[in-house]
């Protein structure tokens, strides 16, 4: 039996199989279609301090390869979160990445407070989410602020902290740097590409939003490009993602230096992605004769 | 993945898939279908039209991408269904009127088999609009108490809505919302099926919200149906 097992800080996961922020809701939901607890964790749905109803009107279309979303992180508040859905999370054997925005640094100071008296295992702080108006990605495009930001949630809890990073940073490798400089115990890359879409019937622009957030298959290749560099150059554990599909995509992922692989768009291709990875995986390593993934992680 | 057994053209770019295995699902509710691998992205929700043992039909209308896949489909070829899902129509009693608009049509004919053989219905009528040519109005007369056709005018015109003491309604937002209108005032309890750009299907991305009263509502989860008086219509 091959070793899948991966550690950022004290965080276990099982296998380095994680399910993207937003795309699995808390877990409940593809957790009544299969077995959700052969994955290694799951990162739950954007929260912030507040409730929020996400953005109006078209919320998904389609581009070739790719989707771009406007959700604009509705979600239930932290507090909604804690009350409705933790107990259910927590009951589950895989591990628990709580994904944190905010619109301002006292929201996510408020949030990560919040987060940091329960029993998750890992916070996710995304700096990276391009489809609110205020903060989320602002925070995450220029190193001052996301300096700022990682210094003063890192003084504030003492749970894994992952950075999650976008990929519409000024220099993605220096974001990254800094928040190993800051402390983070590991960055996740990447978020959506700021993208758009027009109806040239109406003449339009088909987000509400104007821009949405691309991914899926059409943004591997530089998802991909973006964690080898930053694997690179940093010596904090990367949680890689962006389009990835299939096991030799996950596989890629890893070559170029990824600990764990996160996968969004996959799971709405078919609901049992993250499973047929994982199985792609083994049976790779079997035949490949590789006991632990660290024989190939980071080789390229 | 499941087999085709027939994908039958009925003209105006509308097609019966026939698809082969024991499948569940009750009126109202939806099967993500993919005929297709990676590309396009999204698989696409269409609506239960009927169920027999060994088989179920889809009704659909070409006006894409992913329908065009599936119109070129033959017998024998894959096809993957997730599902079913979402919250179909309720089981209801009393005088039931049906009223679908073009494609709205396609979930009323399980709605139609399944209430006929409920007997606390009382009386079912069907109403369909079509813009050309009707479609499948044998079909509906088996089930239909009476079955009223209306071509290129307004389904609504037909419809007495105080006969009824509950409407099922698909299709177009506009027509449905004056159904609701209509019944605004009377007993009669109005539910929609509502259509929404899913990615999902299953609760899961929020990308399908449908604004309530009673706030945000899932639409591939919490619906498609709702009660036509609490939605917020487009
Ligand atoms: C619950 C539900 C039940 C449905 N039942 C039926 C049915 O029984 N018969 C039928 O013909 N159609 C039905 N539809 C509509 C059907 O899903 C769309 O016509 C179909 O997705 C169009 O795909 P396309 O690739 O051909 O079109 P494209 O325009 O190329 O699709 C592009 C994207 O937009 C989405 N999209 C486009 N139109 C719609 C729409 N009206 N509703 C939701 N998503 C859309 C597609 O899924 C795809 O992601 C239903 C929709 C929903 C939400
Ligand atoms: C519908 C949708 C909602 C998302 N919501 C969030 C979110 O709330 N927080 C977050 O950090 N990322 C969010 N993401 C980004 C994904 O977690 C992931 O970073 C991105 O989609 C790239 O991976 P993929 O190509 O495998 O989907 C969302 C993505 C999608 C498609
Ligand atoms: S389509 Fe994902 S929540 Fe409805």
């Amino acid at each position: 039996m091959p070793n899948l097992k991966v550690k950022i800080a004290s965080a276990e996961f099982k296998n380095p199989i994680v399910m993207a922020s937003g795309t699995f809701g808390f877990g409940r939901e593809y957790g009544e279609i299969y077995d959700i607890e052969k994955l290694g964790g799951i990162s739950t749905k954007g929260l912030t301090i507040k409730k929020r109803d996400g953005n109006n009107g078209i919320r998904i279309w389609e581009t070739p390869s790719g989707i771009m979303n406007s959700v604009g992180l509705e979600n239930p508040g932290i507090e909604g979160f804690i009350k409705n859905e933790l107990e259910n999370l927590k009951k589950l054997d895989v591990t628990t990445i709580v994904n944190v925005g905010g619109a301002t640094l006292q929201e996510y100071v408020d949030a990560v407070n919040l987060i940091s008296k329960e029993d998750v295992d890992m916070i996710e702080l995304n700096i990276s989410c391009p489809n609110v108006k205020a903060g989320g990605m602002a925070f995450g495009i220029k190193e001052e602020s996301a300096r700022n930001i990682v210094r003063v949630i890192r003084n504030i809890t003492s749970l894994p902290l992952v950075v999650k990073l976008s990929p519409n940073a000024e220099d993605i490798v220096r974001i990254a740097q800094v928040c190993e400089e800051e402390g983070a115990d590991g960055v996740s890359l990447v978020n959506t590409f700021k993208a758009m879409a027009i109806d040239i019937n109406n003449r339009k622009n088909v987000f509400e939003n104007t821009y949405a957030g691309l991914s899926g298959p059409a943004i591997k290749p530089i998802a991909l490009r973006m964690v080898h560099e930053v694997s690179k150059n940093v010596s904090i554990p990367v949680m890689g993602m962006g389009g990835i599909t299939t096991w030799k995509d996950a596989i890629e992922f890893i070559m170029a230096g990824a600990t764990c692989i996160q996968i969004g768009t996959a799971n709405f291709m078919n609901p049992s992605a993250g499973i047929e990875i994982l199985e792609g995986i083994k049976s790779y390593m079997d035949k490949e004769g590789i006991k632990d993934l660290s024989e190939i992680r980071g080789i390229i | 993945m499941a087999n085709v057994i027939s994908n039958e053209y009925l003209g105006q770019d509308m097609h019966l898939l026939k698809i082969e295995g024991s499948f569940k699902g009750e009126m109202g509710q939806f099967y993500m279908v993919r005929a297709w691998e990676n590309y396009p992205v999204l698989s696409r929700p269409i609506s239960i039209h009927n169920i027999e043992e060994e088989s179920i039909t889809f009704l659909y209308r070409v006006v894409g991408e992913g329908t065009e896949i599936l119109s070129n489909l033959k017998t024998s070829d894959d096809v993957k269904l997730e599902g079913p899902y979402g919250n179909g129509f309720p089981k209801v009693t009393g005088k039931v009127a049906l009223v679908g608009g073009g494609m709205g049509v396609a979930p009323l004919y399980l709605a139609a088999k399944k209430l006929k053989q409920m007997e606390s219905v009382e009386k079912l009528d069907v109403y369909m609009g079509f813009r050309d040519e009707a479609i499948l109005t044998e079909e509906y007369e088996e089930y239909a108490d009476e079955l009223f056709i209306n071509i290129n005018g307004k389904v609504t015109d037909d419809l007495d809505v105080d006969k009824y003491d509950y409407i099922f309604t698909c299709g177009p937002e506009v027509m449905m919302e004056s159904v609701v209108n209509m019944a605004k005032g009377s007993n009669t309890k109005v539910y929609v099926s509502i259509e929404k750009r899913m990615a999902c299907g299953v609760g899961a991305c929020l990308v399908c919200t449908c604004k309530t009263q009673s706030g945000n509502k899932k639409t591939c989860k919490d619906g498609p149906v709702f009660l036509g008086e609490d939605v917020y219509y487009a």
